[in-house]
């Protein structure tokens, strides 16, 4: 008996504490959470908002294929398509000098003697946080910039893919020629030849099959991010379906919903077609 | 308490693990599986613990016909088995508390076993369990903080809380050096002794075999070759049943322990 | 030979790539002439610097943070729903349930997955009002999908071993899969779950543009009225935010790989 009591302080479950007080801190910080997002389930099933959504779901089947219509979603397609590809075409402009700019491998300095170190840092990393910033800002948030500046269009959305797109691509290039073997591209500056020769004959031949294999596939996260920002004014299936929502016709709405699946779904084809052929 | 009667077992790729096995242990009896690898005696084990269906044949254990039995009778009888496998069967992220506590899932209602694995109830029982294979002080640890051999004497530690009326062991003490094999054994016969559970071991090392069990059956290729008191293994029958197996048959005669007499020497 | 037509067919594939990229600049037919020329130039300068200096009065900067409590708020309230819902669904599409509740459960998650936030967004104001609920519908709807996919994943590369020993001592289904399975996956899971509410909170900061609320909808309500100081500081907020959060999850990321059961 006196052994088992002994035993007691060796019982005690040295996690139990922590756990009651994460438990506790969850509980106390669950209600503001409830109340700052507004969280009432019932408004989903008020007689109003039921009504509206039971009508519009009712409007899904079938699918609309009014003979304008189509018209109008072709172009709107077409249109998607188009933003996507000029966007992706235009950041991998903005992105390649900036990861040339940001990366190690081709820094004349880190060969041999020059003054120009510190400086060459200094560019590097001004150059990196330039390309946070660019990322950080949410795409739609600068179409929707562009769209005030530049009116309603998909001129818009291209801008803004370029500059987002831009920055996400040169982050990864930078990455990618970094991890490769930089010594060909270090023996060629060593020898005398310009940044642009070292990358073209150094690091390119290396790094080419990871570079393509990641832009074919942000160009497929562009196709689905063009649609999003149609949703601000930027053109295409976007502002159609931003349309067709505001206006309740849910035969339109799920057209488009089921053209944007194909979509997506063809996106992801051609983006795994082109990346086995191009590697 | 465990019967087959003309066990097989066939394999869904065709390939037959046993043979027209009869085995009959009763109440309180300590019985050894010996063979080569690849024997059957796993199979036979997973047979006796109502996990694997016979393919032919009849097994019935703790007074019941698992196989013709309701779920929540087949879950009651498998409560009362407890299963002591080759490698232990635990997450590593999981602490030995909870892991041995674990044993008496089947005894459980899921509230308390769901309350059991944020705050563990009966600490105190664990950690019995834990002393008597030695490693009552790492009664907080994670197990994946444990050695291999340490994890698996927290599975005989886990299969000795959940108290079985049936004690099946698949080559537990493998992984063990000589010296620890040796007292985990010791301790499920005592527990075997203590509470009258049937015992019945799979092992590698005959020589274990013989110390700890008076009864020996021996397996090979799906077939019982032998079933005999260990006083009566011979060398020979040994050598005959590992032939073409090079490692387990013992060169001299070994202690008995816990009333099984030696077997006889060699000439 | 066959070097040389997977040559052909890489040239072929560049050129139909250059071509599409032609053809798209001319299908838009976007006139990004007009941007170059002085007035265009003069035009976006101007546009530029009415953000600054940005608003940074008392009474605005409190509306902003509030609007950032709000869209943190929704983020972290719908990736706690999706993370239940999406463990719900997981259990089916990792086959538990048998086949078909496999390819019905996979099929309801592809699906929600698919949908962009935003256009869920849209749905949500439609059925529940403008304001954040709508957005932190609209977040768990998709990251349900998302998560419940990821989860489906883990799961199925849970070794069966542990589950199996459990289900031989008579612990019922339930029990099995929380002492079994859970630790196993539990810790992949809410790196998963982490992993989305960064994500989240970037989206949170956007759906307010359908009127979601948060900060996403104070940006919209100001650059409609061509208020760029206001949108500049509800810019500045938004990304505050995401580094704020980012760094956060670090943290909560690093604790819980210590964590243990």
């Amino acid at each position: 008996m006196t052994a088992a009591a002994a035993l007691r302080p060796e019982l005690r479950d040295p996690l139990a504490r922590r756990r009651l007080g994460w438990a506790i801190a969850a509980g106390v910080a669950l209600w503001p959470l409830l109340r700052l997002s507004e969280f009432h389930p019932a408004t989903l099933l008020a007689p109003a908002n039921l009504h509206v959504m039971a009508t519009f779901v009712a409007g899904f089947l079938p699918p609309s294929t009014e003979r304008e219509f189509l018209g109008l979603l072709l172009a709107a397609t077409l249109q998607t398509l188009a933003m996507a590809t000029a966007g992706m075409a235009l950041a991998f402009v903005v992105a390649l000098p900036l990861a040339l700019a940001a990366t190690r491998s081709l820094s004349i300095a880190a060969v041999g003697p020059a003054d120009g170190r510190w400086r060459g840092q200094g560019i590097r990393q001004g150059v990196r946080a330039l390309m946070v910033l660019l990322r950080s800002v949410p795409e739609v948030v600068w179409a929707l910039m562009f769209v005030r500046a530049l009116g309603l269009g998909p001129a818009a959305g291209v801008l803004a893919l370029a500059i987002t797109y831009g920055g996400m691509l040169a982050k990864v290039y930078a990455e990618i020629l970094e991890s490769a073997d930089a010594r060909p591209a270090r023996a060629l500056l060593a020898a005398g030849s310009g940044r642009v020769g070292a990358l073209c004959f150094g690091l390119l031949p290396l790094a080419a099959q990871e570079l393509v294999s990641y832009t074919v596939y942000r160009w497929e996260c562009a196709v689905r991010a063009a649609v999003v920002m149609g949703f601000v004014g930027a053109g295409g299936l976007g502002q159609l379906l931003d349309q067709s929502l505001k206006m309740l016709s849910g035969g339109e709405v799920s057209s488009i919903a089921l053209v944007f699946l194909a979509l997506v779904f063809l996106a992801d084809a051609i983006s795994l077609v082109l990346r086995k052929v191009l590697a | 308490m465990l019967r087959l009667e003309q066990v097989g077992v066939v394999h869904a790729n065709g390939r037959r693990a046993l043979a027209a096995v009869d085995l009959a242990v009763g109440r309180g009896e300590r019985v050894a599986l010996v063979g080569p690898s690849g024997a059957g005696k796993t199979t036979l084990l997973r047979v006796a613990a109502a996990s694997l269906r016979p393919t032919d044949g009849h097994v019935a254990l703790l007074d019941a016909q698992p196989w013709s039995l309701g779920a929540r009778a087949l879950k009651a009888l498998r409560a009362r088995v407890g299963v002591v496998h080759q490698a232990p069967p635990i997450p590593p992220r999981l602490r030995v508390v909870t892991a041995v506590l674990a044993g008496r899932l089947g005894q459980w209602s899921l509230a308390r076993a769901l309350r059991s694995w944020v705050a563990p109830a009966d600490v105190a029982g664990a950690r019995d369990a834990l002393a008597r294979v030695g490693l009552a002080e790492r009664l907080f640890e994670r197990c994946d903080q444990l050695s291999g051999g340490q994890l698996q004497r927290v599975a005989v530690a886990r299969t000795l809380y959940q108290q079985p009326r049936l004690l099946l062991a698949d080559e537990p003490v493998s992984a063990l050096d000589a010296a620890t094999a040796d007292t985990v054994l010791r301790e499920l016969v005592d527990y075997s002794v203590a509470t009258g559970a049937t015992f019945v071991a799979s092992l590698h090392a005959v020589d274990l075999a013989l110390r700890w069990f008076p009864r020996l059956v021996g397996v090979r290729d799906g077939r019982v070759m032998f079933d005999l008191a260990a006083a009566e293994v011979t060398p020979e029958r040994l050598a005959a049943l590992y032939a073409g197996d090079t490692e387990a048959v013992p060169e001299r005669p070994v202690e008995a322990a816990h009333g099984a007499t030696p077997p006889l020497a060699s000439a | 030979m066959r070097a040389n037509l997977r040559r052909l067919g890489g040239v072929a594939c560049v050129a139909a790539v250059l071509a599409a990229i032609v053809a798209s600049f001319a299908y838009l037919a976007v006139d990004f002439r007009g941007l170059f020329t002085a007035e265009g130039r003069h035009a976006m300068a101007r546009f530029v610097a009415e953000f600054f200096p940005p608003d940074v009065s008392a009474g605005f900067l409190r509306r902003a943070g509030f609007a950032a409590l709000q869209t943190l708020a929704v983020s972290i309230l719908g990736t706690l729903i999706a993370a239940a819902a999406g463990g719900l669904l997981a259990l089916p599409a990792a086959g538990r349930l048998g086949a078909t509740a496999k390819w019905g459960a996979r099929f309801v998650l592809s699906f929600l997955r698919s949908m962009p936030e935003l256009v869920w967004a849209a749905l949500m104001v439609l059925a529940a009002g403008l304001g954040p609920f709508a957005g932190t519908l609209a977040l768990a709807l998709h990251t349900t999908g998302v998560l419940g996919r990821l989860f489906a994943e883990s799961l199925e590369n849970a070794a069966p071993a542990p589950e199996a020993a459990l289900r031989e001592l008579g612990a019922g289904p339930v029990a099995r899969f929380v002492y079994g399975t859970l630790p196993q996956v539990a810790p992949q899971c809410v790196g998963y779950a982490l992993y989305r509410w960064e994500m989240n909170i970037r989206m949170a900061t956007i759906l307010g543009v359908v009127g979601a609320g948060g900060l996403g909808q104070m940006l919209y309500f100001h650059l409609s009225l061509f208020q760029q100081a206001q949108a500049a500081t509800v810019l500045a907020a938004m990304i505050v935010l995401v580094v704020a959060s980012d760094t956060l999850s670090g943290r909560v990321r690093r604790a819980l790989s210590a964590q243990s059961h």
